[in-house]
């Protein structure tokens, strides 16, 4: 199965077809969740609470039940307890003592938007009416937003009697921090010794969103017999699955999650939110409940990734080698634990090859709504200290930037500080092509400054299964499980057109529903067509050998005197030249006469992942007058492995560095003193359109996974890791002056030029 | 009580009933089941329910559906013609100028709109017009160039 890549010379594989869900999607046919209606539905709608932090003392729901067209109210007291322990949910671990708190408040409300009631009603201005009818007592507690003041001793409490996880001896008195990790290679004292040059610096980020132009959105019907149907927007609905069934009781198989197109997740749809509400509300009523998000509700209460605190010590001798690194991470979780602070931890220095590494971690509540995972989950906040830092060592040596990242880069035996040792990776090649791109030579104009940085991402596998049909005419029906956010089905069907050597237009691929397909682990972890592709391979494999067997059947001789060969099944050795050879259509054809449907099913837990390294070149622009800075070109370079279909890898490479861009320039969540957000919009919270951005150059650097038959890495994240440092350093060289706290929005920027030129 | 409103979508004559505050938008999605306009923030920021009324490009989540009576909407299930595709949706595939593709009706909408005013639009004003489409996927870059490529073929060139 798994076989080191001969030739990247394929015939499909490479190629740009247009994609098998294209014309649904450019004609306004593609149903996404919002988009599914079900006769007799009801509008769900959701009260949440005003406050960041306070507890409940009591919900009345009396007056809302009285009201014509309510049909139903589900509260706290519809969902049973779980108890406090990590359990596995896919590849996941999850405490649904927090899942189920998250989704519906119990004791407390823990930030401005939690969900404290949700109704049903026959329309939705008797729905908007019936939250207004509940009475909810609260006695408000104070609270805290900050993450380096829910870690003082006299912070507000979010988590009653939390005892921080990964210290010895364990602490007596409870705190905000869930968890501290720690990763150590070498010994960085030793390290630190042997530099010629130390820099420490702290940075601050803030909060920012997935920003997926689709709100959440589902219909749930629950029958009288218990079954129940969910259509959802979803990276996972088997992930979906599980959790609405452990928090309602119920069978996994009387639920039947279909995941509908989805309007963009960046890891934001990885997780629950209306889906148990609508089920429960259905399963009251047996009416279809249909639920959405408004914008407001999105940005209030659904992840956001960390904001964080984070300070980064490094030592370099004079001639460019790093002998040291040591950083300290402490992220926001929400209001519950769970920050991607260990995976922050494990990329923060995984670029270079080091021999003293140390990485510290803090896994801090408060109260804002629970993040979730955000592209990359933790690596961009980690990488863009480590990465400024390391752009500040080049100007101080006096050094060029990517000189000195090559001579410290990451390669092939390389053992990361978190670990395990790198296989073939593509850092040395990535900062080779960034050097001899036109970019890098370009010469710049007034106001502007270059920088570049490097970004690394994991690659995950996992549980994933893939249905292939071969149908009596010889076309290939092929479901799939990991739902298709840009081009998944696309890349699916080449490599099952590639390995079957029929044309692409033959297979017909589908994201299948969970009672129609084994087990599929979300689309998250860059994980979809490395995964779902190699189970594909595996099912077409499947149908090669079943093809073979039935011509055997047909020619009257053994199993191994048989071959496939370019899309042929021909007779071999005694046998050769004997019988007509017959394609995948002619067995297509007779397979009702010689065993029945040809089915080829890929269900494995998918080995053999490979990360993803990147380089970005930046170059910005600042207005002195104002401080805004303006990219204007922007270039980057990522290993892929192999390009399936490189228009797609382009624009995962694309899309990244925008919202990088976002996220380096303008985007942040923003509390007053009250602990509510004031940027709850898309008019306050900007992401960038399409006159903020320059073309995003992209450059495919190709190191083939030799672990995945076409060479495949996962590379949809690492794009958004390197563009805040990128940004930072042709920030530094724009203005004059180095910042250390993102975003870089001009206000703060022109402070930093004026303080810059008093001093 | 609702309304009885009589409007042209897509050239036929259609007929729905709404309530006052019901938006075009809802209208389009509710009452007609034209589920093609998306909604992304029901506030006009973000583009994705861009819809024409009477030639002029809106978004539908701003205008109430009463307000349409005897107006003309265009929306994007009226953009292909028969099983031809507009040239912009044409050039949308052939780019890959789609991830997810929810922003992808109101970027057409919109960008037809454009090119019916200016066939001849540079890289700048073709940003500057599809500035109010949010896009989150794609960083805009294959979009500019889908538009541009697809008004270089309808201007013949």
């Amino acid at each position: 199965m798994q076989e080191r890549v001969k030739s990247p010379k394929f015939d499909v594989v490479g190629t740009r077809p247009v994609r098998p869900d294209g014309a649904d999607k450019v004609t306004g046919r593609a149903k996404y969740g919002a988009d599914h209606n079900v006769a007799g539905q009801l509008v769900g709608k959701v009260l949440r609470s005003p406050h960041p932090h306070a507890r409940i003392k009591s919900i009345d729901t009396s007056a809302a039940l009285a009201m014509t067209g309510v049909k139903a109210v589900v509260t706290r007291d519809d969902f049973k307890d779980q108890s406090s322990e990590f359990v596995p949910a896919g590849e996941m671990l999850v405490n649904y003592r927090d899942v189920v708190r998250n989704v519906m408040a119990r004791e407390k409300v823990l930030f401005e938007g939690h969900p404290v009631a949700a109704v049903a009603a026959t329309s939705e201005s008797v729905a908007r009416a019936a939250l207004r009818a509940i009475k909810v007592e609260y006695e408000i507690l104070p609270h805290v937003i900050d993450v380096v003041e829910a870690m003082k001793p006299d912070a507000p409490i979010v988590e009653d009697g939390m005892i921080t996880v990964g210290v010895t001896p364990p602490p007596t008195k409870p705190s905000n921090v869930a968890k501290r990790v720690e990763f150590v290679l070498g010994d960085i004292e030793k390290g630190f010794k042997e530099a010629d040059l130390v820099i420490e610096r702290e940075f601050n980020t803030k909060p920012v969103h997935q920003g997926y132009i689709e709100p959440h959105a589902c219909v749930a019907s629950v029958s009288e017999d218990g079954t129940a149907e969910l259509w959802t927007t979803t990276q996972g609905h088997w992930i979906a699955r599980a959790h609405c069934a452990r928090l309602l009781g119920w069978d996994m198989t009387k639920l039947r999650v279909t995941s509908s197109e989805i309007g963009g997740g960046f890891g934001g749809k990885t997780v629950v939110y209306l889906e148990p509400l609508a089920l429960a509300l259905s399963a009251k009523t047996h009416r279809p409940v249909k639920m959405a998000m408004t914008r407001e509700e999105v940005f209030k209460a659904s992840g956001p990734t960390s904001g964080a605190n984070v300070w980064v010590k490094m030592g370099v001798k004079k001639d460019g080698t790093i002998t040291a690194g040591e950083a300290v991470l402490k992220y926001q979780a929400g209001c519950f634990q769970g920050s991607p602070v260990q995976p922050g931890c494990m990329c923060a220095f995984a670029p270079y090859d080091l021999a003293n590494v140390k990485v510290v971690g803090f896994d801090v509540l408060s109260n804002r709504p629970k993040v979730a995972a955000y592209r990359a989950p933790g690596g961009p906040i980690s990488e863009y200290a480590v990465e400024s830092v390391v752009d500040e060592i080049a100007e101080k040596l006096g050094m060029c930037p990517i000189e000195l990242r090559l001579k410290n880069a990451a390669k092939e035996g390389t053992k990361a500080a978190y670990g395990p040792k790198f296989g073939p990776v593509g850092m040395v090649e990535c900062l080779e092509a960034a050097k001899g791109s036109p970019h890098w030579k370009a010469p710049l104009g007034k106001n502007q400054g270059r920088g570049i940085a490097a970004g690394f991402w994991f690659n995950i596998g996992g549980e994933t299964t893939v249905n292939l049909q071969l149908n009596e005419d010889g076309t290939l029906t092929l479901m799939a499980g990991t739902p298709d956010i840009g081009g998944l089905r696309a890349s699916l069907a080449m490599m099952a057109a590639e390995e079957l050597k029929i044309p692409y237009e033959k297979v017909r691929p589908i994201i299948a529903d969970t009672s129609s397909l084994g087990y599929n682990f979300v689309t998250g972890g860059s994980r979809s067509t490395f995964s779902s592709g190699l189970a594909t391979v595996e099912a077409a494999r499947s149908i090669i050998k079943q093809a073979c067997g039935r011509a055997a059947k047909l020619w009257e001789i053994p199993e191994d005197a048989v071959t496939w060969e370019s899309g042929e099944i021909k007779p071999a050795g005694d046998n050769a030249g004997k019988f007509k050879p017959m394609t995948l259509t002619d067995i297509a054809k007779v397979a009702g006469k010689t065993g029945g449907s040809i089915v080829g099913v890929g269900a494995i837990s998918a080995q053999g992942a490979a990360p993803s390294f990147g380089v970005h070149i930046a170059d910005s622009e600042v207005d002195p007058d104002t401080g805004k800075l303006t990219i204007t070109r922007y270039t980057v370079i990522q290993d892929a492995g192999i390009a399936i279909h490189p228009a797609y890898v382009e624009g995962q490479y694309q899309g990244g560095a925008a919202q990088g861009i976002g996220w380096a320039l303008n985007e942040e969540y923003i509390y007053g003193d009250d602990g509510k957000l004031q940027n709850a919009g898309f008019l306050d919270y900007r992401i960038p359109v399409a006159s903020d951005l320059p073309m995003i150059e992209t450059i495919i650097v190709e190191v083939p996974n030799p672990r995945h038959p076409y060479g495949v890495r996962g590379i949809g994240e690492t794009a958004i890791v390197p563009p805040m440092a990128a940004i930072n350093a042709s920030a530094a060289r724009a203005t004059g002056v180095r910042m250390f706290e993102l975003p870089l929005s001009p206000p703060k920027v022109l402070k930093a030029m004026k303080a810059a030129k008093k001093a | 009580m609702k309304h009885h409103v009589t409007t042209t979508v897509n050239g036929d004559e259609v007929e729905f009933l709404c309530e006052t505050e019901q938006t075009l938008l809802d209208c389009l999605r509710d009452e007609l089941e034209l589920t093609g306009t998306k909604e992304g923030c029901g506030s006009g920021d973000c583009g994705a329910c861009s819809v024409l009324l009477d030639g002029r490009l809106v978004c539908s989540c701003l205008v109430l559906g009463v307000e349409t009576n005897g107006k003309k909407i265009e929306t994007i299930e009226g953009m292909a013609t028969g099983d031809k595709l507009h040239p912009l949706q044409r050039k949308f595939l052939e780019h890959a100028a789609l991830q997810c593709g929810i922003c992808t009706p109101g970027v057409l909408v919109a960008a037809k709109s454009l090119l019916e005013k200016n066939p001849n639009p540079t890289e700048t004003e073709v940003r500057y017009w599809l500035a109010g489409n949010l896009c989150r996927c794609t960083g805009y870059d294959k979009i500019i160039r889908a538009v541009m490529d697809a008004a270089a073929e309808m201007r013949g060139a």
